[in-house]
């Protein structure tokens, strides 16, 4: 199978498709193309700057958050239902085609 | 070190994070005595603020090292130089004289040397701001991300945010004396201290304060003067009167203070040659995440490089005139006094000796 695909919208709105790899984080996949994600830990969970909405519909294909990764959370704003740590979903054939917006705060 | 003093050395680092401390160990080589400068309370940088506890994997000769132990080893590696540390401080000027420069720091120190090294990662470590419209207007007089004085809150109605030890410390702290209390916190479960949840919820009880579950979205009131929050509630907006807000989601590093001091930059970073590392300004060097050239890649081992090559040119600002001997720890007597690991006694290498 192809390489999954993830959408992501940026803080100014543009939606951009971006070829993921299984196995790596969405936000190591939103970083190497050179979005704006501040994910300044690098995936420790100790910052939530890599803070992003999941349109709705993905939201039960994703692996449930960590207690870690919604005590994080408190760290970020404007947090919602759909948000998640984008260092936290790991790109798979399942999650071809997600759909993650990036969160204010998230901008580096 | 404290505040408010005068100094005069070879080398200022800004940043203390692993490559602003291995700066000092090649500089000390060159017989060059530091000062630090850095905004956190303690050394280390990211690795001490952010990930004490990530494991790191790629740094030579350690399949595993975590922030913190990168941090104490290293500190261990330059205890021999004697660096002089800064810390809580953050530089606000730099002043150009005479084959010098001086910093100034947001606490008064002033620190002159010939050289100045930009060690500073990915900016200075501040408070986050909540993404509040006009929210900086509001910051010199009722919009707070530390407690300086606890009087200054006396008599006032006070909205606390956030979930940590910080907000539920602060809530109890300030409780007593002030008028009023609404900490905001996004869930009702916190990550704070147990023992400082129970007591916060415990004033709540008795009706000494208010939680509001939900998230400060707007203020009310003509800046810099709040006269309200409104917060975000799953039942709608709920308008809380205040005096002053007190944010507190932790830190994020900012490049402002940096941008602040006017020296040229590129895309946010310090452009440097690959032989000294020297930016544009004459006499300033950058090192680590905060510079910039053709195949640069942010990592630890990087900006080690990156600051034995600026030592060199570092030296020969600094002891214009003295030729700049290259030698290695291995065999030389000189570094290894200077490290002080030499058998004074035996007068003999403590290793390799020429073939």
């Amino acid at each position: 199978m192809a390489d999954p695909k993830l959408h992501v919208t940026d803080q100014e709105g543009k939606r951009h498709t971006l070829v993921g790899i299984s196995g790596w984080r969405v936000m190591e996949v939103i970083r190497d193309y050179g979005l704006p994600i501040k994910a300044e830990c690098g995936g420790a969970l100790e910052c939530a700057t890599c803070h992003v909405y999941v349109a709705p519909e993905w939201l039960e294909k994703l692996p449930e958050k960590s207690e870690e990764e919604e005590e994080r959370l408190d760290d970020a704003f404007e947090v919602e239902d759909n948000s998640r740590l984008s260092c936290q979903i790991l790109m798979s054939e399942a999650l071809d085609g997600l759909e993650v917006t990036l969160a204010p705060g998230s901008e580096p | 070190m404290p505040a408010g003093q005068t100094h005069q050395t070879d080398v200022i680092i800004i940043g203390a994070g692993p490559v602003g401390l291995f700066a000092v160990f090649e500089l000390g080589l060159l017989n060059l005595k530091c000062h630090l400068i850095d905004v956190l309370d303690k050394p280390g940088g990211q690795c001490a603020e952010l990930y004490p506890e990530k494991p790191i994997y790629d740094i030579p000769a350690f399949p595993v090292v975590s922030g913190q132990e990168l941090t104490d080893n290293l500190m261990a590696q330059i205890a021999p130089f004697d660096p002089v540390f800064h810390l809580g401080q953050t530089a606000t000027r730099f002043e150009k004289g005479d084959d010098e420069w001086t910093v100034v720091t947001d606490a008064g120190t002033r620190i002159t040397a010939p050289v100045v090294v930009l060690a500073a990662g990915g900016g200075t470590f501040q408070p986050k701001k909540p993404p509040i419209k006009g929210i900086e207007a509001f910051e010199s007089a009722s919009v707070f991300y530390a407690v300086k004085h606890m009087q200054d809150f006396a008599n006032k109605d006070l909205v606390i945010a956030g979930g940590g030890d910080s907000a539920l410390d602060w809530c109890l702290n300030l409780q007593p004396m002030a008028r009023s209390v609404t900490l905001v916190h996004r869930r009702p479960d916190f990550r704070a201290a147990p023992d400082s949840v129970s007591k916060m919820f415990a004033l709540v009880e008795a009706g000494k304060m208010r939680f509001v579950q939900g998230q400060a979205t707007g203020f009310e009131g003509e800046a810099p003067n709040l006269t309200g929050v409104n917060i975000k509630t799953p039942e709608g907006v709920e308008h809380v009167p205040a005096d002053a807000f007190l944010a507190f989601f932790g830190l994020t590093m900012k490049m402002g203070p940096l941008e602040a001091l006017g020296l040229e930059m590129e895309n946010g970073l310090f452009a440097v040659d690959t032989e000294k590392f020297e930016t544009t300004t004459p006499r300033i060097f950058a090192i680590g995440d905060i510079c910039t050239y053709p195949g640069k890649l942010k990592l630890i081992l990087s900006g080690f490089h990156e600051g034995a090559l600026m030592a060199q040119q570092a030296f020969r600002y600094c002891r214009p005139g003295e030729r700049l001997r290259f030698q290695y720890t291995t065999s030389s007597s000189e570094l290894q006094t200077r490290l002080g690991v030499r058998d004074e006694k035996s007068k003999s290498p403590a290793s390799i000796s020429p073939a």
